[in-house]
């Protein structure tokens, strides 16, 4: 049922990200929908499903993407693995974490984009990947983290309600 | 007989009197004191009727009121109602002028065959200059064909599926035409870089390059069919120690703005890979 939701949920990030969000760049970076929703997920409190909505967002992902299939899985994976990590060190304050993963998360998108687009036999230059792609895309990411992290905790609360001691 | 006449002079007089002033006010005399004793008499009356007025409206307003909003509600849906018609009869309208020009350019190059398609997404990573079309292999679309718009060169389709494709465009930085320039017969490579831009490269040292020369398709090489308008040259770039000059283009697509695109179909790319010899082949 969870991940029912998650394949609902991810196929319209999706098409609003290939649809809307592409359209939208700051300089040459745009938001990254599809990594803000499985980070806020993967940093919620008892959710266990981070892991099967980051293989969800990560096949949606590489079918609208020129990219080799898998490099968007394999991204999000370690992403997921990121977040994972920051939630045990910066449990306190999971505002904090997000930013925090947001920001790595975004970079190793980049890098695993720019590998990619490496073994494809194409050089990139990389003063204006880091101009013009990566510094807006961080930019816009860590806007969109908060909104994006309370939506995925109301949604955690819904989905995995706590339990009361009696 | 005499207590009758100061009756009869008394109704004589007053005739006279009736006569006088029906003379006087036939004649005008007595405007300015009519005026006089109107004007107050008009000003009462105005003043009553103001207020009777405002107190028939205060009694029987509510019932208006009510009628009002309501006819004010009906107004206001038919009104965005109708805005809404207007936008998407705007909308109709920019893509009936889309599809005109493209009838036109299909027109003025019967040589080849089309197949409109709707630009429907964007490649996801921004290291990817893609976009995907409504059109697929249930439509005759080929992995190779070209893909333009009235304007000019969009791209090629990379991937097909059944009911979409995706087009690498021009300015995507894997991308690679063999191009020659209209007015001084130069070859060159046009090659797509990760701003957006395009470069033209392998331009000879000794070839004259003017700012605002045409690219155009060279057709070799086997990708594109030849003679399609790709953009304008801008700036060149000539420095002594390099083998070859460069050059920015204008291209004549907006990518940014496309919505409808049309592919090539009776084209098809030809593979010379095969043909390229490697170093370690004999």
């Amino acid at each position: 049922m969870i991940n029912l939701i998650g394949i609902i949920l991810f196929g319209i990030l999706t098409i609003f990200q290939s649809t809307i969000v592409s359209t939208m760049p700051l300089l040459k970076g745009t938001a990254d929908l599809i990594l803000l929703f499985i980070v806020a997920w993967a940093l919620q409190d008892r959710v266990d499903t981070a892991w099967q909505w980051c293989l969800i967002g990560g096949i949606f992902a590489s079918l609208y993407s020129a990219l080799p299939f898998g490099s968007f899985i394999v991204a999000y994976i370690i992403c997921v693995g990121i977040a994972r990590l920051l939630k045990r060190r910066i449990w306190k304050a999971p505002f904090l974490a997000m930013l925090a993963a947001i920001f790595i998360s975004t970079l190793v998108i980049q890098l695993i984009s720019l590998i990619a687009r490496l073994i494809m036999g194409v050089s990139l230059p990389l003063t204006n990947i880091l101009n013009l792609i990566l510094l807006p895309s961080v930019l816009l990411n860590l806007i969109l983290a908060i909104p994006v992290f309370s939506i995925m905790h109301d949604m955690a609360d819904w989905l995995y309600p706590e339990k009361l001691d009696v | 007989m005499k207590s009758n006449s100061p009756k009869s002079m008394q109704v004589f007089v007053f005739l006279l009197l009736a006569l006088g002033l029906i003379g006087l006010a036939l004649g005008g005399y007595l405007t300015p004191v009519s005026r006089i004793l109107l004007n107050p008499i008009i000003s009462a009356q105005t003043w009553i009727a103001k207020r009777y007025q405002a107190v028939q409206s205060l009694i029987t307003q509510p019932e208006d009121v009510t009628t009002l909003r309501q006819q004010n509600s009906a107004l206001e849906a038919e009104n965005s109602r109708l805005q809404v018609q207007i936008v998407e009869l705007q909308q109709q309208v920019i893509e009936a002028q889309l599809l005109s020009t493209l009838v036109d350019y299909e027109r003025r190059h019967v040589e080849n065959l089309y197949i409109a398609a709707s630009v429907i997404a964007r490649d996801v990573s921004p290291f990817m200059h893609y976009v995907i079309i409504d059109r697929g292999s249930d439509d005759g679309l080929r992995k190779g064909m070209p893909v333009i718009t009235q304007q000019g060169l969009v791209g090629s389709i990379a991937a097909v599926t059944a009911g979409a494709a995706r087009v690498q465009l021009i300015n995507d930085p894997g991308s690679s035409i063999n191009v020659i320039l209209q007015q001084s017969d130069v070859e060159a490579v046009l090659n797509g870089q990760i701003t957006g831009e395009i470069e033209l490269n392998m331009i000879s040292q000794n070839a004259t390059v003017q700012p605002g020369d045409l690219v155009m398709t060279s057709g070799i090489g086997g990708n594109y069919p030849a003679n399609i308008v790709i953009g304008q040259v801008v700036t060149i770039r000539n420095e002594a120690s390099s083998l070859f000059q460069t050059a920015s283009v204008q291209p004549a697509v907006d990518f940014s703005q496309l919505e409808i695109v049309l592919i090539i179909t009776n084209f098809q790319s030809i593979d010379i890979s095969p043909l390229i010899p490697t170093p370690s082949s004999p």
